[in-house]
């Protein structure tokens, strides 16, 4: 983290990228989870194949309680017909630093970058300096690190 | 226009970066707009990172696309509307 703690958030968003990473998934189902928990409205974007992921994963929808569009949700954010107060874009390759700088950018929200794959390191070096809070675990295949890390700014948010 | 996949588009660099998609801007053409992640064009809030560069050369753009799984491309496409839009509305920095 590169900041201090933001206040707790009442509406959040998650962004899915590339579903290539197999760490996404389970963290994107996880923190639906962990936000559903803390009472905190949960809204989930993705492309087609990336939404199917979740959506077969949680066939009733008992974490996935809302999920659309991924352009849709972006273009309604720069509308400014939609925003939340939190912002939690998947990245694991440059595509994804692209659209946690553009939430970062459209967004009133806190936009948090969370960070994954073998090359986690040189994306957090890409996201320096682009307006997010940076959540980086180095990895592909266990999303133990992140979500421990993930799980600092949840607690974060009670203190 | 919602859909630039839908537009006569030619594509110039595969999988570019922002830097590399800057300098191709600069370089090759005769007008150049920076504009903020967000900014539309062709209807559709652009993805990047900032400043992102638009290139102008007479009615054709030349500008980034990024999508989730595929990368970056830098496109070419042909529009006098929306180079019009985009001379009154962005920022020039070239020349």
């Amino acid at each position: 983290m590169n900041k201090p703690a933001s206040p707790k958030p009442r509406t959040t968003l998650i962004l899915l990228g590339c579903p290539q990473v197999p760490v996404q998934t389970s963290i994107a189902l996880w923190l639906c989870a962990a936000l559903n928990k803390q009472e905190i409205g949960c809204l989930v974007g993705g492309t087609p194949a990336a939404r199917s992921l979740l959506e077969v994963a949680d066939p009733d929808h008992h974490y996935l309680t809302d999920v659309g569009d991924l352009d849709t949700i972006i273009e309604e954010i720069a509308d400014e017909k939609r925003d939340v107060d939190a912002v939690f874009v998947l990245i694991h390759n440059e595509a994804g630093v692209a659209y946690a700088a553009t939430m970062a950018e459209i967004s009133a929200g806190t936009t948090y970058a969370l960070i994954f794959g073998d090359a986690a390191e040189e994306r957090a070096q890409e996201m320096e300096g682009l307006g997010c809070r940076l959540i980086t675990a180095k990895g592909s295949h266990n999303p133990l690190p992140l979500k421990r890390r993930v799980q600092e700014v949840l607690k974060s948010w009670d203190a | 226009m919602g859909c630039i996949e839908k537009l006569d588009y030619e594509v110039l660099i595969r999988h570019a970066s922002f830097p590399e998609a800057a300098k191709y801007i600069r370089a090759h053409c005769a007008e150049a707009y920076e504009v903020r992640p967000g900014f539309k064009i062709f209807d559709k809030a652009m993805i990047g990172i900032p400043p992102v560069l638009i290139g102008i050369d007479a009615d054709t753009l030349t500008f980034p696309f990024t999508k989730p799984c595929h990368g970056t491309f830098l496109l070419r496409v042909e529009d006098a509307t929306e180079a019009a839009r985009i001379r009154t509305k962005a920022k020039r920095v070239k020349p």
